[in-house]
């Protein structure tokens, strides 16, 4: 089982990104927190930045739209749209930077179990432009524990595999 | 190859288990073909297309000795490919402790929802 806390980030063939993560929450409010405006200003960006606006039209079809504030008086939007909403289990959403062509569609599942929530969410992009902005959106990344990390990455990914 | 394409040349070698498979032994030293097929139950020319793809992606050098061309594994394409995850990851991080917090907060409200029982609470 993996931690609570403990965010795993991989690959999955050359599209798409997959990202795990365990809170200590029934699923029903992790949900909300992922689509409630008032909620999501209150955690969702990297430190330092804040979103600025917050607009959810919760609905399939439905639009939402992001802006982030960030150091330096930086910012960045992105919006997207609404595919699928199966509360709390499992929703599909598209998600594309104001900035930078391309679009990737975010699914996300909620598994619960013992009070605790287990977060999946599979990003596929149809562009690799996406992955640059992240990049370039100023989102400090850390020093270069470059290789031994990626190695353990994929020692990793092997045992799981196994 | 722009940044992006080296990404991409990256993650799609990565993209295959055997693949991972044979840079994590790798990650520990080099070997030959036939070391690396040892393990997996592949013959060598299957190793061998395995190998040619990573070789492409600039994943892995091979050695100039003609008998054994020993491959090693080459950092710098791994590297950016860690650095773009590990930027992934800054962002989900920093917004997933927050909202490790607003959750706790959350289950407080609840429970104190439930047991004052002052109003309908929403039963989360």
């Amino acid at each position: 089982m993996k931690n609570t806390g403990t965010l795993h980030v991989t690959t999955r063939g050359d599209h798409e990104i997959v990202m795990t993560r365990v809170f200590d929450a029934p699923r029903r409010m992790v949900y909300d927190a992922f689509t409630k405006p008032e909620l999501l200003k209150r955690w969702f960006g990297p430190h330092g930045w804040s979103l600025s606006v917050c607009e959810v039209d919760l609905r399939v079809g439905g639009a939402y739209r992001f802006v982030l504030q960030g150091p330096g008086g930086r910012s960045m939007g992105m919006s997207g749209v609404y595919r699928e909403l199966a509360p709390p289990d499992r929703s599909v959403h598209t998600e594309k930077f104001d900035e930078y062509p391309g679009e990737a569609v975010v699914t996300t599942i909620l598994t619960e179990a013992a009070g605790k929530t287990t977060l999946t969410a599979t990003v596929y992009h149809e562009s690799t432009q996406i992955r640059d902005a992240v990049i370039q959106s100023g989102m400090e990344h850390g020093a270069a524990e470059t290789y031994d990390r990626l190695a353990e990455m994929l020692a990793s990914q092997v045992a799981a595999s196994a | 190859m722009t940044p992006s394409q080296h990404l991409d040349a990256t993650f799609a070698a990565l993209a295959d288990p055997t693949r991972r498979a044979i840079l994590a032994r790798l990650a520990s030293g080099e070997a030959s073909v036939t070391e690396l097929a040892r393990p997996f139950d592949m013959s060598q020319p299957a190793i061998s297309k395995h190998l040619q793809v990573l070789e492409r992606a600039g994943l892995i050098s091979r050695g100039r000795d003609a008998q054994r061309r020993p491959c090693r594994i080459e950092a710098q394409p791994l590297a950016r490919a860690n650095d773009w995850l590990e930027g992934y990851r800054q962002f989900w991080e920093g917004s997933f402790e927050r909202l490790d917090t607003l959750l706790d907060e959350m289950k407080a409200s609840t429970k104190k929802t439930r047991t004052k029982r002052t109003r309908k609470g929403k039963t989360q």
